[in-house]
């Protein structure tokens, strides 16, 4: 492998994201073009690293040493590659299926422009070898992810999702800045490599450690859609759904967990800190795995169903298994694209309907998209022996050694997805047809159900040794297998088994023929409130801080400073005037006062 | 009976005391104007008194005339402006009395 290759993967997609934004706007088919090839090479690229061996190469870029010392520089390990490997696995499926999706657009080149900005960010989060290059990285995906979140920005509702997307992640970041700059004090390199050698001749007070994983969390907090910053990402899928199923499922929302794996190391120094992640990351699976039992919109049943793995992951990380976290990221990558890419499929042939209600009896209408959809389902909701079953399993082994009640409510987790995900597939695909739109709906052309199948298959076959093994990489595979030979390994695989079975079976009793949802939960359907929650908090906070300062103005600058001032000279005035009579004699009478008093003061003084 | 400085005080005090109670009691302005001039040359009257009475070597002090002499120069030429303004202001208002004249009053 030639040293260069992993710069050639990071510079591909900059170059296809500037030529379209600069010259090819004009052509659809130049820019898609461009786009699909620079990410086709990428993957070839990446295939090419993924076989090679690890290292790592940089140029300087802020060289001020010794004082400080920011490198542009990428690493190629176990971790880089997996995540190389998924973004553009991934990111190449989703380019050739946007091809056919996107097709009727009026803005297909800016789009594919956009597609391809991402997929540079994205590989230079995966490649950063520093903190202060990943940061900008990660500012840089916050933005792609913008542009195409609000891609349909005339639409309102899109634009206002593309803001609260943004103005999210900006919370987030600005914690994860706040972690970077502390480590950065401590450690005086941001270099991770550097970072990790030192870390054993420091000893840095506990708080401070604690403090500094915390913000760094914060990061992946906004990134990965973390409670509470969690409610961007229902939102953003306004944006088209390709982006939906590359950037909301598959690759950036999973940038938080990567960059948490990434620096486990730090991660370690704090006990406490471990345990706020493991937490904010269960209860945001089981909060979210709640919020979607009662959605309606077959997208937002996913994201989140995204959130709740998500928070899988995180949980993982703070539970000391970042070898769990990145192997259900792996899988997860797949079958979560699938499910979007196979909803997008439904979608583009309902004519944009959502509503998973007026659906219905598709199996029969798509045939291929429903068997992928299939896979893809079973896969999530950890069917025996599908990717899903291994990586979940891994993660619940981990919580089950380490924290029984983060294992239950992991547990409940399972059980939750797989009933939400039963009624979405006996509701979507079951059953009577339910709209005109969804009688005659039929497979996508070869563009669309091409990456379907594919990943498929990928959902079927990922999570075995052949696969994960060589993909996860020699460390994080060996953590796994010693966490399995730990023990409960069989009672955890039983229990989830149960979990798996009693959701998806109770499932398909309640939504069985259901025409509408005999289930109603408020609480659920309105994603606890958290929005309202918000709107009042923030809606609150304004009002008191805008009365403040009316009154600040009202009383203060107007009534003290503005009118006290003119009042004041307004008031001199007025008495003064009184002395102005006008009559010629009390003038000269006064001045003659004046001589007098002055002759006395002069003469007799 | 002799006259002494005394008598041409007295005399200067009246004269400005009638030129300052016209200033002060008139209301025609012209009135107030030759009222002023009397008070004007109350002052010049006892100045001179003073020149005359007091002889330095059996001479007046000269002093107080040459003073005399500016006063009534600065008077003239305060008359000419004076009556000027006065004749301006006449065309201006059609009167010379100066509770009319009272627009600078709040």
């Amino acid at each position: 492998m030639d040293a260069r290759f992993p710069w050639f993967i990071l510079l591909a997609p900059l170059v296809s994201a500037i030529l379209i934004q600069l010259f090819t706007r004009k052509s659809r088919s130049v820019s898609a073009t461009l786009s699909v090839g620079s990410v086709a090479f990428t993957l070839i690229a990446s295939l090419f690293v993924f076989a090679g061996p690890d290292g790592s190469s940089e140029i300087p870029w802020l060289d001020f040493r010794p004082a400080f010392y920011v490198p542009i520089g990428v690493t190629v390990d176990a971790l880089s590659k997996v995540m190389l490997l998924v973004v553009t696995g991934v990111g190449t499926l989703v380019h050739i299926y946007s091809l056919v999706y996107m097709r009727e657009d009026e803005s297909e080149a800016r789009f594919f422009g956009n597609l391809s900005l991402f997929m540079f960010s994205m590989l230079g989060i995966v490649l950063a070898n520093n903190f202060a290059m990943m940061f900008i990285f990660w500012e840089l995906v916050g933005v792609s992810s913008y542009l195409l979140i609000g891609h349909w920005f005339t639409k309102d509702s899109a634009a206002k999702a593309a803001n609260k997307a943004f103005l999210a992640n900006r919370i987030g970041d600005f914690g994860f800045m706040i972690g970077i700059l502390m480590v950065w004090t401590a450690f005086g390199t941001v270099v991770f490599k550097d970072m990790e050698a030192v870390r054993d001749q420091l000893s840095l007070p506990a708080t401070f450690s604690t403090i500094a994983v915390l913000c760094i969390f914060c990061g992946a907090i906004g990134k990965s859609a973390q409670l509470p910053l969690h409610v961007w990402l229902p939102d953003a899928m306004e944006g088209p759904t390709p982006v939906s199923a590359l950037i909301h499922a598959a690759t950036m929302v999973a940038a938080g967990v990567y960059m948490l794996a990434r620096v486990s190391f730090l991660i370690e120094l704090s006990a406490t800190a471990q345990l706020v992640i493991a937490w904010v990351g269960i209860l945001t699976a089981v909060l979210a795995a709640l919020m979607a039992t009662q959605q309606d919109d077959i997208k937002r049943i996913l994201a989140y169903s995204t959130l709740s793995q998500l928070g899988y992951m995180i949980s993982a990380i703070g539970l000391a298994a970042p070898g769990a976290a990145m192997f259900h990221l792996f899988t997860h990558a797949f079958f979560k694209a699938l499910l979007f890419l196979g909803a997008g499929a439904i979608i583009h042939a309902l004519h944009h309907e959502q509503d998973i209600w007026k659906m219905g009896g598709l199996s029969k209408k798509m045939k291929l998209t429903f068997l992928a959809f299939t896979a893809g389902y079973l896969a999530l909701i950890g069917a025996p022996f599908l990717s899903g079953f291994f990586s979940k399993d891994a993660i619940l082994l981990a919580a089950w050694q380490q924290n029984k009640l983060i294992f239950l409510l992991a547990l409940l987790t399972a059980f939750l997805t797989a009933f939400y995900m039963t009624r979405l597939f006996v509701v979507t695909f079951l059953g009577q047809t339910r709209s005109d739109a969804a009688g005659h709906a039929h497979d996508g052309p070869a563009a669309m159900t091409g990456p379907l199948v594919i990943l498929a298959v990928l959902s079927v076959i990922a999570g075995y040794g052949f696969i994960a093994n060589p993909a996860l990489g020699h460390e994080l595979a060996h953590s796994l297998h010693a966490a399995h030979e730990k023990g409960g390994a069989m009672l955890v695989m039983a229990l989830a088994t149960g979990a798996f079975i009693l959701g998806t079976g109770s499932g398909f009793v309640l939504y069985k023929g259901q025409a509408k949802d005999p289930i109603l939960i408020p609480l659920f359907k309105n994603k606890f409130y958290f929005d309202e929650l918000y709107a009042a908090l923030i809606a609150g906070t304004q009002d008191l801080l805008a009365t403040i300062s009316r009154y600040f103005d009202q009383w203060f600058i107007d009534g003290l400073l503005v009118r006290g001032l003119s009042g004041a000279t307004w008031a001199t005035g007025f008495v003064l005037r009184f002395l102005q009579v006008g009559n010629l004699q009390a003038y000269s009478f006064l001045f003659g006062l004046g001589v007098v008093a002055t002759i006395y003061l002069l003469v007799f003084r | 009976m002799t006259l002494t400085l005394n008598h041409y005080l007295f005399v200067s005090g009246l004269l400005f005391a009638i030129g300052f109670a016209g200033v002060m009691l008139r209301r025609n302005i012209i009135i107030i104007f030759m009222c002023l001039e009397l008070m004007l040359n109350a002052a010049n009257l006892s100045l001179v008194a003073f020149s005359r009475f007091n002889l330095v070597n059996g001479l007046p002090n000269y002093n107080a005339q040459v003073l005399v002499f500016f006063i009534i120069t600065v008077a003239a030429a305060e008359v000419a402006v004076g009556l000027a303004i006065i004749v301006a202001l006449y065309r201006a208002r059609q009167t010379t009395h100066v509770e009319d004249i009272n627009s600078l009053k709040f």
